[in-house]
């Protein structure tokens, strides 16, 4: 049983893995792969809970119901699953600033708080804009080869290769 | 019988998503530096997790399909919505160096920059869309509408006229990053 405890598999295992898995989304529970949406879910909990049911009539949450649903149980699951990957292998750890974050930028902990804050804020904003994240488009709807999926996939990279190269080779 | 077949769909998506969550935390993608290192073109993990997901999954998914199984669903889409959101994304998607997905893996490893910056700012950042989608629905996202069309019958021809190539290209090009030692 090697390979539950291995630290990293190769991609393309994983890779087959995860196309072998979405056969059984659909076949099982009619569903893609996707996780985005569930952020909106929640952010309309959250704004449920200080605003009341009024929320449920804006526009976006008639359309994306702040609930819970299958692709939210989904991506707790995915929590939990990479929980139990990183127990086996021993690579569990707390760790607030990741290594060539910490090369570039040192090590302080509000610098790379502030960054995943405006980082996050810009991701989830872009996501719901596209109808989608790297796995709702990048994987399952590249793979149903739906064009809004391909345009959207091409324009993820496109977006994170320039500002990665800003933050590393102009910024750092 | 409804609720109870909801329930039951609820738990399938705890169950797969687990599987999901393991598989993204064995391949690497859970981690900033992999992440950070496809976008700066150093380490193609990500790519190569993706595209042999894509090509296996674009296989079973349109032959199940052809045999009646499933009922595929591709999204609707316009320039305005996919092309303009995807590079809003894209830049995101490199300050932080996790996506909607590996956030969760990344939390589940134990990341704390996920946990708490990632996190909330993924929730805020859709909250922030929902509150200014009236208007953008009302323009952008409609700009260069072309609504649920797939490859396929863009170039009006049969699925597999698409698929086989597809995957034959996706495949050489796994082949050529690791020739190439990337």
């Amino acid at each position: 049983m090697d390979w539950l405890t291995a630290v990293q598999w190769s991609p393309y295992a994983a890779g087959i893995g995860i196309g072998i898995l979405s056969w059984f989304t659909w076949l099982i529970s009619s569903k893609p792969i996707g996780c985005s949406t569930s952020f909106a879910r929640t952010a309309g909990m959250i704004e449920k809970l200080f605003r009341g049911k009024k929320v449920e009539g804006k526009l976006y949450y008639r359309e994306v119901k702040p609930e819970i649903d299958w692709q939210w149980m989904f991506v707790l699951g995915i929590i939990g699953g990479a929980l139990v990957s990183s127990l086996l292998s021993g690579d569990f750890g707390w760790q607030w600033i990741p290594g060539k974050w910490e090369m570039a930028f040192g090590n302080n902990m509000w610098l790379r708080f502030f960054a995943a804050l405006s980082g996050g804020t810009l991701l989830g904003f872009g996501a719901r804009w596209a109808g989608g994240c790297t796995s709702g488009h990048g994987i399952s709807g590249t793979m149903q080869l739906a064009v809004s999926s391909w345009v959207s996939a091409i324009c993820f990279f496109i977006g994170g290769i320039a500002m990665a190269h800003i933050i590393f080779n102009v910024i750092a | 019988m409804k609720a109870q077949t909801k329930k039951i769909q609820l738990v399938w998506g705890l169950l797969l998503g687990i599987i999901f969550g393991f598989l993204l935390q064995k391949s690497g993608v859970t981690k900033y530096d992999v992440i950070i290192g496809q976008l700066l073109l150093t380490d193609f993990t990500v790519l190569k997790v993706m595209l042999s997901a894509v090509v296996t999954g674009m296989l079973g998914l349109h032959l199940m399909q052809n045999l009646g199984w499933i009922k595929l669903r591709p999204k609707a889409g316009s320039w305005g919505k996919n092309a303009v959101g995807g590079l809003i994304f894209g830049l995101g998607f490199a300050i932080l160096g996790y996506c909607p997905g590996t956030i969760a893996g990344a939390m589940g490893n134990g990341y704390l920059d996920a946990i708490t910056g990632g996190f909330i700012g993924i929730v805020l950042g859709s909250g922030l869309l929902a509150a200014v989608y009236p208007s953008l629905n009302a323009g952008i996202l409609k700009k260069g509408y072309f609504g649920d069309l797939t490859l396929p019958r863009f170039a009006r021809v049969n699925e597999w006229i698409v698929i086989i190539p597809l995957s034959i290209v996706l495949t050489l090009l796994l082949f050529w990053l690791e020739t190439a030692g990337l």
